[in-house]
């Protein structure tokens, strides 16, 4: 294993401690427990907005605290989720009477802490249960669909309602609406290794690929052969579009995520692809979205996720963002 | 039961666990991904240094001490499985007042229920609750038939035995072994070997007290 690290039981702290401190102008971090907080606080009757998960997948979710998106985000340790004691603590410091919506990745340990801390909680809170990935049904970390890339998307565009005086039960309708609008997969090139454990999550040949790979290695569809990058994408887009049905002059966002470990020039070459397709079938890609959103570690390999818009929807995309990892119109 | 005792059978269960580590781990290496021996030797060794700060509380809040200890000290889904079993307990009506054996078994069924709903996970999906749900059962139905109490006992350690050999021959539907499929088959559950390992101890200990 090479990582920068000093040791495994430092290497979360001192990687949040970094976090914080470059960007002390957006964010707080607090810790023991973990959580991270706008460096602003919620203003008076607007509805506060928390997801966490597991750490590993930076920058979601603390690159996505700030104006327009998250209130606080809770990072569990690498690949764990975090527990209640951190949301209730996050909830403390970020609850301004307005509510509590917690958005969550569809993952056991995840779905099960969220829960409790919403079972704790005093005040009015809700969910949203995020389930985009559509490579497999159940899979070694999930009963159901994973939640993985459009937690971003869900996050900018319920982080604008929010923002705008959307009231709690607003932003959870909002909330599922993006999710169920949204479509994801994902191809691994590599593995990647968490630090406690010092070893690969999965091993994979020079010359395969896990098609369909969760957010932590997690098995996909298949393990197939390299192909070339026009194959990979068609197949991805084939599958989500099955799944969305996105019709012919439909809006959509595409947004090409990295998972850590591949350079943007191969995932610029991935959208050029992805138009490639897209164009052909006549949908109309109205919004982009490429980068490292959400990764797993250093792991070689990419997801497509298609969340298929309208004006509502572009309108909260569209509004100021101003977080670590996204920001535009201020 | 006392506070007192739940810290001493924590004490059995923690040399219980620690003489079967290597085989629990082989089980969980051979269809889960080898971390379950260490989150319950931590789970344990946590609950243990709670020691004097809860051995003088009353049963509830001593009950959800612990509770909140697994649940931010283990993490996961096993801490929130294992917390949810300590949190429903300390929520037993007028537990503060003494627990016999009735009230015990009582808190510990309604225990096993949360947990159960908080999994989502069933008797015949190859997990832990393949011996929690026939223990739970079996302590309840000896209650109700007015058995006696070392009857009751001596059956539950060997329903969760038959519970946690059932689980060799289960195809996994939830949790990390689910993935594996039919690979999974003639393996037992190292969550349900571990908490086969924790109810014996507890039963044993009180019937030779």
């Amino acid at each position: 294993m090479k990582k920068f690290m000093n040791s495994a039981d430092d290497f979360l702290k001192e990687s949040l401690q970094g976090f914080g401190a470059a960007h002390q102008d957006i964010v707080n971090c607090n810790y023991d427990p973990n959580f991270i907080t706008r460096a602003t606080p919620t203003k008076e009757g607007k509805v506060a907005l928390i997801s966490g998960g597991g750490s590993g997948h930076e920058p979601m979710h603390g690159g996505l605290v700030g104006y327009g998106m998250l209130d606080a985000a809770c990072p569990g340790f690498v690949f764990s989720s975090p527990t209640p004691d951190q949301m209730l603590a996050a909830v403390e410091k970020v609850d301004s009477g307005a509510g509590v919506l917690f958005i969550v990745k569809n993952y056991s340990g995840d779905v099960m802490n969220f829960q409790m801390a919403a079972e704790m909680m005093q005040g009015p809170n809700e969910s949203v249960l995020t389930n985009d990935d559509v490579a497999v049904e159940d899979s070694s970390f999930t009963t159901g669909r994973r939640g993985v890339a459009a937690t971003v998307v869900v996050e900018k565009i319920v982080g604008s309602l929010a923002e705008h005086g959307g009231s709690l039960q607003e932003c959870k309708a909002l909330g599922d609406k993006v999710n169920k609008n949204s479509g994801s997969m994902g191809v691994a090139f590599s593995s990647c290794t968490v630090p406690a454990a010092g070893k690969p999550n999965f091993d994979i040949g020079d010359d395969e690929m896990e098609f369909g790979v969760g957010i932590h290695g997690e098995p996909g569809r298949r393990r197939d052969k390299m192909k070339s990058a026009q194959e990979i994408t068609n197949e991805l887009l084939e599958a989500i579009n099955e799944d969305l049905k996105p019709e012919a002059n439909e809006e959509i966002l595409l947004f090409v995520n990295g998972m850590g470990g591949t350079p943007l020039t191969e995932l610029y070459l991935i959208y050029d692809n992805a138009k490639n397709m897209l164009d052909k079938k006549n949908i109309n890609i109205s919004r982009s979205l490429v980068g490292n959103f959400c990764t797993s570690l250093e792991m070689q390999g990419a997801s497509i996720t298609l969340t298929k818009l309208d004006e509502e929807l572009v309108k909260h995309w569209d509004s100021n963002v101003h977080t670590a990892a996204m920001r535009w119109g201020m | 039961m006392s506070v007192n005792f739940l810290i001493h059978r924590a004490k059995e269960i923690q040399a219980v666990i620690d003489a079967n580590a290597s085989e629990i781990e082989k089980l969980d290496q051979e269809i889960g991904d080898g971390d379950h021996i260490f989150n319950v030797q931590r789970g344990i060794k946590l609950v243990i240094e709670l020691e004097a700060v809860i051995k003088d509380l009353p049963m509830s809040k001593a009950l959800n001490q612990i509770a909140m200890k697994v649940l931010s000290g283990i993490g996961g889904s096993s801490g929130a499985l294992f917390g949810t079993l300590f949190m429903t307990m300390a929520k037993g009506n007028d537990i503060d007042n003494g627990v016999d054996y009735k009230k015990a078994i009582e808190i510990f069924a309604d225990g096993v229920e949360a947990v159960k709903q908080r999994g989502k996970a069933d008797v015949g999906e190859k997990t832990m609750m393949d011996v929690l749900i026939p223990v739970s059962n079996c302590l309840k139905k000896g209650v109700d038939d007015n058995k006696d109490v070392k009857e009751i006992l001596k059956e539950a350690i060997e329903v969760a035995e038959k519970g946690m050999f059932s689980t060799k021959d289960l195809l996994a539907t939830k949790g990390r072994a689910s993935f594996l499929g039919e690979r999974a088959k003639g393996h037992i559950d190292p969550g349900a070997r571990s908490s086969q390992l924790m109810i014996k101890t507890v039963c044993e200990s009180v019937l030779n007290s």
